[in-house]
């Protein structure tokens, strides 16, 4: 009775109450339909009539589904190809950014603008530049060097890349903005050191830069993997998945499932797959840096 | 000062959280209540008070139709006192239809296009109307082929078919005249098809034909194009069906498009069409020709402004022993979950608003007329939901106020009549047509691509779904 007391007035109440409004927030918002799409994947329902318990049927049929190992295999494209452009470019124009003596807000500001742009309006845009007739925005630009025409999106083997190409456009200015404000926590006297040692340009960013961004550098790398395991807006609204599901992703599958041919049952199914196999990455990443990180 | 402090705090706390309980649990649950939030009986219909929500009324920019519409609402309130209309200007969307029938917001009747009806009638979101249905005057007047798009197996009915149409080849008359085609000769045969495709082509620069090949279009036309040729998709009935997909009609009707694509190069540059996107190039002049529902021409003004003396339709040339054209249309349903009372109000709705137009003079004038003083097309043509006579009846009530220019559709109405109409395949249509969009892309963005190994794996791939049912 005293412990009861003793915490209500040490503001142990007062701090439950100022914590139920978010807890509320989230457990309406967040955690209800995370766990109702849990019930649902062992579900089969039109979201109207009572559902139907059907055990794994609906996990078996995702994993049967000749277009499941097709998205898989599409997203872990996109994933690496994003890694590939997505990750290093960001980096390499925060340090050259952050070496310049005038003009970086400038440059900062030009490079966060297409995150400025709504990402269907810059995905329209894209489409448009990606015309894959000869007088397309690209392929006249191309032209002018004797290049192309290319198919960009039209062509099955060209329409991942060019999916990429738009995303690292569109993205990246977000990560430089991170990078520039983890560089300025870099100590000077680390680059003085570097230098008296005789180190150039690419030995300081290596030796001392990339050490130094360690912590940043592993927390932006598992945040991409996530983001570009769950690329939607790119393949929905640029290919809707074609030409020959070429760039069907898990999330446009999981798209289709649902608001395609109705079947909830699935799309959760597949939902939580997508989900139990980031949380197990994130996990396994995390255990496997965790010597490197700083935090 | 700090005991003031604490215990305000406690009290502002319980405050927030209260208030957010209450904003929660204030919500009602408007699917619980057929979806319309008013019903004001229990099941049973009678003359008890019952209030329904429907489809398909203009926006405010539309206004002669929406005030017709008012009009059409007021008078049916006044020959049934107790049954309320709710008007929306809700419009079939397939990405956010299961979503807004489980949130309550979908209206008690609405349209949608044939091609989805059985998908629907098995997912069970659709209500069965059969008793309310058999109780109308002209119940077994139906074309019975067209409204068998709204039946299960069993023969229970869960909607009412409105407006159908067949599939057409839509034609550029002023790309036909720049290629030195007559455009009042539009072509009879596959091979003609091709020829004039490879001139427009040739003369335009643009894409002679193009064809739909995204969101289940591909495969729409290519069972289109299939059943022109005399394929067909699947076999049997009832319990026995079987995918064919590999049938000598896909097969020459890829090799068509493999000829057009690669050979002749007179498809363009743009293989990644749907419905709305292949609309808007042909409008744009893009597009020579391209196969399409009747009914095209209507979205084509009313979205896509096209020059209605540039446009033209005629049939698809039929070829094969067993060749006939694919039907489409639009049926209106009614919400799953409406009491009896909702669905009794409903179907009088269907009968009084869509119906009436169809087979009374007097309410098929009153619409023409609406249709007419907002310039919205009005004339296109269309397959009987009754019979040929009945049609051509109900055509006669509004001919004088035909506004769009049925002479360059002559090609299509005085032909398509005599087409054999085939329906869409009978089990898992939408998903057959899903898995054929990746083969259409894959021949017309592959030059190298086999079509007898894609049909293949394509027919694999739908035979285990069908199998599954």
């Amino acid at each position: 009775m005293n412990a009861t007391i003793r915490w209500v007035r040490g503001g142990g109440l007062s701090t439950l109450l100022l914590l139920l409004p978010l807890l509320l927030v989230f457990s309406y918002f967040a955690w209800f339909p995370i766990g109702r799409a849990v019930v649902m994947s062992f579900q089969e329902t039109n979201l109207v009539t009572d559902p139907a318990w059907v055990g794994l049927d609906n996990f078996r049929r995702v994993l049967e589904d000749p277009l499941f190992w097709t998205s898989v295999r599409n997203t872990l494209y996109f994933t690496g190809l994003a890694l590939l452009f997505g990750y290093p470019v960001p980096l390499l124009l925060a340090v050259v950014m952050s070496e310049l003596r005038r003009g970086k807000g400038l440059y900062s500001a030009l490079a966060y603008l297409p995150v400025v742009v709504p990402p269907v309006v810059a995905v329209l845009l894209w489409r448009f530049f990606y015309d894959a007739s000869q007088t397309g925005v690209f392929n006249t630009i191309f032209g002018w060097i004797g290049l192309g025409p290319f198919a960009w999106i039209q062509d099955a083997s060209t329409a991942m890349p060019s999916l990429v190409l738009q995303a690292t456009w569109a993205n990246a200015g977000a990560t430089v903005l991170i990078y520039l404000a983890a560089l300025t926590g870099v100590r000077g006297d680390l680059y003085d050191a570097a230098e008296v040692d005789g180190a150039g340009l690419w030995r300081k960013i290596w030796h001392v830069t990339l050490p130094q961004l360690r912590g940043v550098l592993l927390i932006t790398l598992i945040l991409q993997v996530i983001a570009t395991f769950q690329v939607f807006t790119e393949p929905y609204l640029m290919t809707n998945g074609g030409p020959q599901n070429a760039t069907v992703t898990v999330l446009l599958q999981i798209y289709n499932y649902a608001f395609r041919f109705g079947d909830f049952g699935a799309a959760t199914a597949l939902s939580v797959l997508l989900a139990l196999f980031l949380a197990a990455m994130s996990a396994v990443y995390f255990r496997l840096t965790r010597s490197w990180s700083t935090t | 000062m700090s005991s003031t402090r604490r215990h305000l705090g406690v009290v502002a706390a319980a405050v927030m959280a209260l208030s957010l309980v209450a904003a929660c649990g204030s919500d009602d649950d408007p699917a619980a209540d057929g979806g319309n939030g008013q019903q004001d009986d229990g099941d049973g219909g009678g003359d008890e008070q019952v209030t329904i929500s429907v489809s398909n009324l203009p926006p405010a920019t539309e206004s002669a139709t929406r005030e017709a519409f008012l009009a059409r609402v007021e008078e049916f309130e006044a020959a049934n006192p107790n049954i309320t209309i709710e008007p929306s200007e809700y419009e079939w969307d397939v990405t956010t239809f299961a979503a807004q029938l489980a949130g309550g917001t979908l209206p008690t009747t609405f349209e949608f296009p044939f091609t989805d009806g059985q998908a629907m009638i098995e997912r069970g979101q659709l209500a069965d109307i059969t008793a309310e249905v058999q109780e109308l005057p002209y119940a077994d007047a139906f074309n019975p082929s067209v409204l068998e798009v709204a039946q299960d197996d069993s023969g229970a009915v869960f909607a009412v078919p409105t407006a159908a149409y067949g599939m057409g080849l839509h034609y550029n008359r002023a790309m036909f005249e720049q290629a030195g085609l007559d455009p009042d000769a539009p072509p009879t045969s596959w091979a003609e098809v091709r020829e004039y495709a490879d001139a427009i082509a040739e003369a335009t620069g643009q894409a002679g034909f193009s064809q739909m090949s995204q969101n289940n279009t591909g495969g729409w036309i290519l069972t289109t194009l299939t059943y022109a040729l005399g394929g067909r998709m699947e076999e049997g009935s009832g319990d026995d069906v079987t995918a064919t997909l590999d049938n000598d009609g896909t097969r020459q009707a890829l090799e068509l498009l493999r000829q057009m694509r690669w050979e002749d190069d007179a498809m363009g540059d743009n293989f990644l069409f749907d419905w709305g996107t292949i609309n808007q190039a042909f409008a744009a002049g893009q597009v020579g020709m391209y196969i399409g529902g009747s009914d095209v021409y209507n979205s084509l003004v009313t979205e896509n402004s096209i020059d209605p003396n540039a446009y033209g339709l005629t049939v698809l040339p039929l070829e094969g022993d067993d060749a006939g054209v694919l039907g489409g249309g639009t049926i209106v349903g009614v919400r799953p979950d409406a009491s009896e009372a909702e669905r009794d109000a409903a179907v009088k709705w269907i009968d009084f608003f869509y119906m009436s137009k169809l087979t009374q003079q007097d309410a098929a004038l009153a619409d023409a007329e609406a249709l007419v003083a907002t310039d919205a097309p009005l004339g296109t043509p269309a397959l009987p939901i009754f019979g040929a006579e009945q049609l051509a009846e109900s055509d006669a009530w509004v001919a004088d106020l035909v506004n769009v220019p049925l002479e360059q559709m002559m090609p299509f109405k005085e032909s398509i009549l005599d087409q054999p109409l085939v329906p869409e395949p009978p089990v898992r249509a939408q998903d057959l047509y899903a898995e054929l969009d990746a083969v259409v892309q894959a021949v017309l963005t592959d030059e190298n691509a086999d079509i007898d190994a894609l049909l293949e794996t394509a027919n694999g791939n739908v035979s285990s779904l069908v199998e599954a049912g």
